[in-house]
């Protein structure tokens, strides 16, 4: 995997190109994020026979958010405080090398698929920490509730990807998508496609999405990802509803490039920045409105029915790694 | 007005000595009677127990009077005969400082612990409200113990618009083992206020008893006060007066069939009924002048401004079972919804549940077969379901909603007016008792007026004060994040419960 990476390096763009297309990326992860948040309750809320709120109503929140007063619970520590920090300071760290925009970003020897997956797994432990931490009933229960579902959607996460990279020769996520590219027919092979099956279901199940989670609702008893951060206020709370953006935003562009890389940049030259910055937002804008229409004909799972749709993804990703290691 | 339908002919009054309330109601709940109210009276001189028992169809309804010492109040609990009653008596010495010789667990049941305990606001010398205690009893939960087990507490105040509740589980991991309800934080003093009003003065009380049953509470406490007064009404009032009760029951019905399917994530469905509980409330609105049906019903007669047309309720009907289509051809709703919560038949009728619960338990107590205050027509009204989970009772709903629409079709084409009753209310002394099938189950009220015309008691009985504990009983075993679905599928009355 190694001489993989090095041709990856080897007559790429110069570090300053690299390190703006980086910041691109995180900026663009920042910015569309909240736009797909907000898109897909325009869909639902459309679907649905309701106006809805636009689609910028996230960032209007956002904004609102950031103006009031932080409000921290009387015995809550540091960690009340990091696990918002960390949650965007990791997404922000694996958009700035995911493969969104550029093949060509910064430290891109270092983007390899288990660092990335890592890294948002970084940002659900603090932000299941964060639950824990002021000693609520309600954060311990949404804690227990994100784990036990991670503990399941992340290997699934993992494995969906290494399906990718045994047909690519490298667990390195640009050159994955750099061997995507020169292999058109790649993308209708059967461990593709049973790796994207697998990856939709994580996806779903990582940004907290019907009929895994269900992020509209008010009840407290019902809540995963909300029950956490219920102690969450103001500016915290607006950089808990940013990291959880910025993954959705992360997640989906990632998987619209590991199997559509169509219009993604090669070059890190202007023009083709520019094209790339457009396909990423009308790839992963499609993909949000899908998963919105789909949401709005199912409802949330069974708490314990979870499980089995995440096993169902993993078993995927697993029988997506044995076809591949059998095409090979 | 036919014989069977009256409601002053079919109830009996018999005083009875403390030594002989047991074997009185032991044979009264043997002969298929429930306990549908107590009521404590301040005579003055003495204190004073009305016992009703009902029964039916045919209905009958039979009256216990106890008198009690006022220096030393004590009641011969009937809490080993009936669960309902254990409730009564310590709704009774809450509020009047009785005591129920023999009660397994005589703890406060309406009395918050911030109030002073020696405090019985339904005394006639009870005097202003007392200041609150600053620092309050405790309550006692029951506590689990053992490897994994925690407690939740949730609430009173939650993150939606619902009423204020505390729900304290018991859990391991995510099985519920025990859940406590703890309510009582809506305490208005409604009874109390109505002390002293005349009768027409009592309807607004009724209407705000539990804001979504205005008519049914006002229709139990009319029927109440005319029983009392002698009254009889034309058919023709009594006919348009189930007009409003049926509308009532139809747009909250559909409200609760989105707000299930809105539990469960299901959107689209509850988009629908949102939409169809506004057009239910516009017809209301244009059909008795206030969108929540108030207004129409008074002591002595019922005036509407229209009737809902033919076309109105068809469509309403279609518009129904469309969404009933969408929520039941989902395999996920379905999911949840079948197996969740069940409450046997056995728990059901056990725990006196009432309405919609109990005829989901397939426990068949609908008011409106058993006390009609009308004749309701040969069609079916009551809808049963045998399973008893939240399916059961969603389905209910449903087929509840087709019934009364028919229902209201039915009588409004029976209706010759818009307005009908008697020109005057006689005054008279005497004791009434109402008796209503409402959309959540039925509710009771028993009215004693002086001569003046003045009211010297009205105790009213919602469902959700009998009903309440079968939520806790249908939890065991229950997931907790299906307590909201679960909660929502009993959906009972914070405010009707607490008076």
């Amino acid at each position: 995997m190694t001489a993989t990476t090095a041709t990856v390096v080897a007559g790429g763009p110069s570090a300053w190109a690299t390190a703006a297309a980086s910041v691109l990326q995180v900026g663009a992860v920042a910015l569309g994020g909240p736009l797909l948040l907000g898109l897909m309750g325009k869909v639902r809320a459309r679907a649905e026979g309701r106006t809805g709120p636009p689609v910028t109503q996230v960032l209007l929140d956002l904004r609102k958010l950031v103006r009031k007063e932080a409000v921290r619970a009387d015995q809550a520590s540091a960690v009340t405080a990091l696990a918002p920090r960390l949650l965007v300071a990791s997404a922000a760290v694996a958009a700035a090398f995911t493969p969104l925009v550029t093949t060509r970003p910064v430290v891109a020897t270092g983007a390899d698929a288990f660092v990335v997956v890592y890294l948002l797994l970084m940002g659900s432990v603090a932000l299941a920490l964060g639950g824990l931490d002021a000693g609520t009933a309600f954060g311990g229960m949404g804690s227990s509730r994100a784990m036990t579902i991670g503990a399941i959607s992340e290997p699934a996460l993992l494995v969906g990807v290494l399906a990718l990279a045994v047909q690519s020769g490298t667990s390195n996520l640009p050159g994955i998508v750099d061997a995507s590219l020169a292999h058109p027919g790649w993308l209708a092979s059967p461990q593709r496609l049973l790796a994207l099956a697998a990856l939709v279901v994580v996806v779903i199940a990582e940004t907290g999405r019907v009929p895994v989670d269900n992020p509209s609702t008010h009840l407290e008893l019902t809540m995963v990802h909300e029950a956490m951060v219920l102690e969450q206020a103001g500016p915290d709370l607006a950089l808990v509803t940013m990291g959880e953006a910025m993954r959705l935003g992360l997640l989906l562009g990632l998987l619209a490039n590991l199997f559509f890389p169509w219009g993604i940049d090669a070059s890190v030259s202007g023009p083709a920045v520019v094209v790339a910055l457009a396909a990423l937002g009308a790839k992963t804008a499609a993909m949000a409105v899908l998963i919105a229409l789909v949401e709005v004909s199912t409802a949330k799972l069974r708490l314990f029915r979870v499980p089995e749709l995440l096993a169902g993804g993993f078993v995927l990703a697993v029988v997506a790694v044995m076809t591949g290691l059998v095409a090979r | 007005m036919s014989g069977e339908v009256g409601t002053a002919s079919v109830r009996t009054t018999e005083d009875v000595a403390a030594a002989d309330l047991r074997a009185r109601a032991e044979a009264l709940l043997g002969a298929g009677f429930r306990l549908a109210l107590v009521a404590g009276h301040d005579d003055g001189d003495a204190l004073r127990v009305v016992y009703v028992f009902c029964a039916g169809p045919p209905d009958r309804r039979a009256e216990l009077h106890l008198r009690l010492d006022k220096a030393r109040p004590t009641v011969p609990s009937l809490a080993a005969l009936s669960f309902p009653a254990g409730r009564f008596e310590r709704e009774l010495s809450d509020l009047f400082g009785t005591e129920p010789v023999g009660h397994p667990y005589p703890r406060p049941l309406v009395r918050h612990p911030h109030w002073p305990r020696h405090w019985h606001p339904l005394r006639r010398d009870a005097g202003p409200p007392p200041a609150m205690l600053v620092e309050p009893e405790l309550f006692p939960f029951v506590t689990v113990e053992g490897p994994g087990a925690y407690e939740i507490p949730v609430g009173p105040v939650h993150a939606g618009l619902i009423e204020p509740g505390h729900f304290r589980f018991s859990v391991v991991g995510e099985t519920i083992l025990e859940m406590k309800a703890r309510l009582w934080f809506v305490h208005r003093g409604i009874e109390k206020l109505f002390e002293g009003r005349p009768v027409a003065g009592g309807v607004v009380l009724a209407e705000r008893t539990s804001g979504d049953t205005a008519a049914g509470h006002t229709l139990a406490y009319c029927l109440a006060v005319e029983d009392a007064l002698g009254v009889e009404l034309p058919e023709e009032a009594q006919v348009l007066r189930a007009v409003v009760v049926e509308l009532e029951r139809v747009t909250n019905h559909v409200a609760d069939l989105g707000a299930l399917c809105n539990d469960v994530g299901f959107g689209v469905a509850q988009a629908r009924a949102l939409t169809l509980r506004e057009r239910l409330l516009r017809l209301a609105g244009e059909v008795t002048g206030h969108r929540l049906l108030r207004g129409a019903i008074r002591p002595g007669g019922t005036a509407l401004r229209r009737l809902p047309t033919g076309a109105e309720l068809s469509e309403t009907a279609a518009r129904v079972e469309e969404l009933v289509e969408l929520a039941t051809s989902n395999t996920v709703v379905m999911d949840r919804f079948k197996g969740t919560a069940v409450l046997s038949a056995d728990d059901a009728r056990a725990i006196g549940a009432l309405g919609v619960v109990a005829r989901g338990s397939g426990v068949n107590l609908d008011a409106r077969v058993a006390h009609p205050f009308t004749d309701f027509g040969p069609g079916p009204l009551s809808v049963t379901e045998e399973a008893g989970d939240v399916l059961a009772r969603f389905m209910v709903r449903a087929r509840e909603v087709a019934a009364s629409l028919r229902l209201v079709a039915e009588l409004a084409g029976r209706a010759r007016s818009l307005e009908a009753g008697v020109a005057e209310l006689p005054h008279r002394a005497g004791s009434g008792l109402g008796v209503v099938e409402a959309w959540r189950g039925t509710v009771v009220h028993r009215v004693e007026v002086a001569a003046n015309g003045r009211l010297t008691r009205c105790k009213v009985v919602d469902p959700s004060f009998l009903t309440w504990p079968a939520l806790s009983v249908a939890l065991a075993g229950t997931i907790v994040p299906d307590f909201p679905l679960a909660n929502k599928s009993f959906n009972l009355s914070y405010a009707g419960n607490d008076l």
